[in-house]
């Protein structure tokens, strides 16, 4: 088995008087796809915040590639090779698609010794990216301010997929995604995965997390309930796990067994 | 782009065919263009004859557009960087008083003076966008306050030192300096006596200038104007630091997550602002031999009309230099205009409220556009 990439030890984060996480402990090995799940609230983005340095853990410590790392700032974490889809996506919707593909990681082109913004490379590289995605854009410069919800979030994942050179993180890519698209970003998920990148999956879809996950682990009110393999779990115990056993037991009788 | 163009997909059939016309439109400037022609256009029916449109004439209009041009620039950037100003105009006051007393009350040489108070200034730009960083405060509150602070300390250190608010002598002190020309010099002065002696352009027939062509050269004011305007379009439109500035004035957040440094891009363009506030203000003595505690009242006021009118959003995220340039240039015309087709002088300022309505009504609708909202 080969080591872990990230290692996320006893991560605490505390806002104010809020305890988001209590003590979680994940990590995540190249080449695989970890699957976090749990309900709303749990302290899912909040995790992943802190693995890509948009937080700071009030207690814990985090190992990147066996070392002790702290990520002060995203950037840190990107230069790392870390690069994530945020819940809330990231993008600006005044700039271009190309502008926001490329935004804080520009391509540069070295003209009479100054560093310019190599626009072409950007809309060249953008338009692929998307395609790849089965999205097809009217341009380049197209503001992101009038791209669908779904194609918003196809930008913001083809964008990780770009950059994301060790370690992927997704937070609930899929939420807004048609059948087609997500099926893509499932497929993608496995090819990045094949290729030795790890690959973090937050969603609350139980047959997405089965699809593409080998491992998965639930948080329930900042805390895990644990990791599994995948073979392990079944889809039922995994939608049991997620919503805190019981209740829903009771809930999907009452909904005829439709959830 | 051949490259796109074969491997793109066939034209999806649900897009209608934008008019390059009505996407041409779709852009920071049109305002300004649109302003820009319609001004000329009506100053030339109506004040043709006043001399608005000699070369003397249109000297003076030209450098009464670069000095709102040099502080549109630097209000244009860190506008779309999400940030206010509104300590311009005291900065302006403030850095020319610190020239003045400098060199003249301390009897430091001119270029010396002139280098720390950029230093200074610049040190309070960054200063002012370190607060508005670290508190999160809206910089209008915060420079609203340098706003006081600095015209405060400017009066004060006049008085104290000198017990005047205006200091005179500094073309005295200024004979001979390297620095000084570069603020208040001309160039191409013997291309203009070139043409004063074939007689293209008037000369002074009296007077201790006689003979000499009455617009003498091209005042370094306008050449710093058109350079901060080349330079602020190439950095915002041309360079990964004007993604950032993008970036960081659309959504500061966003920014941060895709790892964009966008406190240092705000702090940086508080310095830019802090710097060509500067420019202004060391022109300005050079051209006028002294300083005045009062210099720059309303400057910041006038810099942010000139950016919205050049299609700026006051929200930020979204603008142009190009555009902020043409609102200046829109501004000096009409300020100057009126006064050579002999309007009342008050009348302007009716003028300004109603072109920075029309002009915000515009953008609105504009940012509709570009972002699909209703
Ligand atoms: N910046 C913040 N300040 C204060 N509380 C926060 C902050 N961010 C998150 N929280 C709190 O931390 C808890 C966990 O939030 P988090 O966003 O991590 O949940 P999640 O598991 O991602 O939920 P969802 O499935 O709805 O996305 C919530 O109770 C939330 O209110
Ligand atoms: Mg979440």
């Amino acid at each position: 088995m080969t080591k872990p990439i990230i290692q996320m030890k006893n991560i605490e984060k505390h806002f104010g008087p809020v305890i988001a996480l209590a003590g979680v402990s994940v990590d995540v090995i190249p080449g695989e796809c970890h699957c976090l799940l749990g309900d709303n609230g749990a302290g899912k983005s909040t995790f992943i915040k802190t693995m890509s340095g948009v937080h700071k853990a009030t207690k814990g410590e985090i190992y990147f590639e066996g070392n002790e790392m702290n990520f002060d700032r995203p950037r840190d974490a990107m230069a790392a090779g870390i690069s994530t889809v945020y819940q809330d996506l990231a993008m600006i919707p005044l700039m271009s698609v190309a502008r926001n593909f490329f935004m804080g990681n520009e391509p540069t082109k070295r003209v009479a010794g100054i560093n310019f913004f190599d626009h072409k490379l950007a809309n060249e590289v953008t338009m692929e990216e998307m395609r790849k995605m089965g999205i097809n854009l009217r341009g380049p410069d197209q503001a992101v301010g009038t791209l669908s919800g779904g194609e918003r979030q196809t930008v913001a994942i083809a964008r990780a997929v770009h950059f994301g050179a060790k370690v992927l993180i997704l937070d609930e890519p899929t939420s807004a995604l048609g059948v087609r698209q997500t099926a893509n970003v499932l497929a993608t998920v496995d090819r990045v995965r094949k290729k030795g990148i790890a690959v973090v999956f937050i969603t609350h879809n139980v047959r997405h997390a089965m699809a593409v996950g080998d491992r998965f682990t639930v948080l329930d009110r900042g805390k895990t309930l644990g990791t599994a393999k995948r073979g392990e779990i079944t889809p039922e115990e995994l939608q049991d796990l997620m919503a805190g056993g019981q209740e829903l037991a009771t809930l999907e009788g009452s909904l005829g067994g439709t959830v | 782009m051949s490259e796109t163009a074969q491997t793109a997909p066939p034209t999806d059939e649900r897009v209608k065919e934008m008019s390059s016309f009505r996407k041409s439109l779709i852009r920071p400037e049109l305002g300004g263009i649109c302003g820009t022609i319609l001004v000329f256009v009506f100053f030339f029916l109506t004040a043709r004859d006043s001399g608005m449109f000699s070369p003397a004439g249109v000297m003076n209009w030209s450098v009464v557009s670069a000095q709102f041009t040099i502080i549109a620039v630097g209000a244009c950037l860190l506008m779309i960087a999400g940030e206010f100003d509104l300590s311009v105009g005291s900065m302006i006051g403030f850095a020319g008083m610190s020239i003045a007393l400098l060199s003249v009350s301390f009897g430091w040489p001119v270029w010396l003076a002139i280098t720390i108070t950029f230093v200074l200034c610049m040190a309070i730009g960054a200063f002012n966008g370190w607060l508005v960083v670290k508190t999160g405060l809206p910089s209008f509150i915060v420079t609203l306050a340098f706003l006081f602070i600095l015209r405060g300390l400017t009066i004060f250190a006049a008085i104290a030192t000198t017990r005047k608010t205006i200091i005179g002598g500094v073309r005295d002190v200024a004979e001979g300096d390297w620095l000084a020309p570069i603020f208040g010099g001309k160039i191409f002065t013997g291309f203009f006596q070139w043409m004063g002696d074939h007689g293209w352009i008037e000369t002074f027939v009296r007077g201790s200038k006689a003979g000499q062509p009455v617009v003498e050269g091209i005042p370094m004011l306008i050449v710093w104007a058109l350079g901060l305007v080349v330079f602020g379009h190439i950095v915002l439109t041309k360079t990964r630091f004007g993604n950032w500035i993008f970036a960081a004035g659309g959504d500061a957040q966003s920014a941060r997550y895709t790892g964009v440094p966008v406190n240092r891009v705000k702090i940086i363009m508080f310095m830019f602002t802090a710097f060509c506030a500067c420019v202004f203000a060391t022109a300005q003595v050079m051209e006028f031999g002294s300083a005045g505690a009062d210099r720059g009242v309303l400057k910041e006021f006038e810099a942010i009309i000139s950016v919205v009118i050049g299609g700026a959003l006051l929200t930020g995220g979204y603008g142009s230099v190009i555009g902020a340039a043409l609102g200046a240039l829109i501004f000096g015309v009409v300020q100057q205009g009126l006064f050579f087709a002999g309007v009342e002088s008050s009348l302007f300022r009716v003028f300004l409220g109603v072109i920075l309505l029309l002009a915000v009504i515009l953008n609105t609708y504009i940012r509709r556009m570009i972002t699909g909202e209703k």
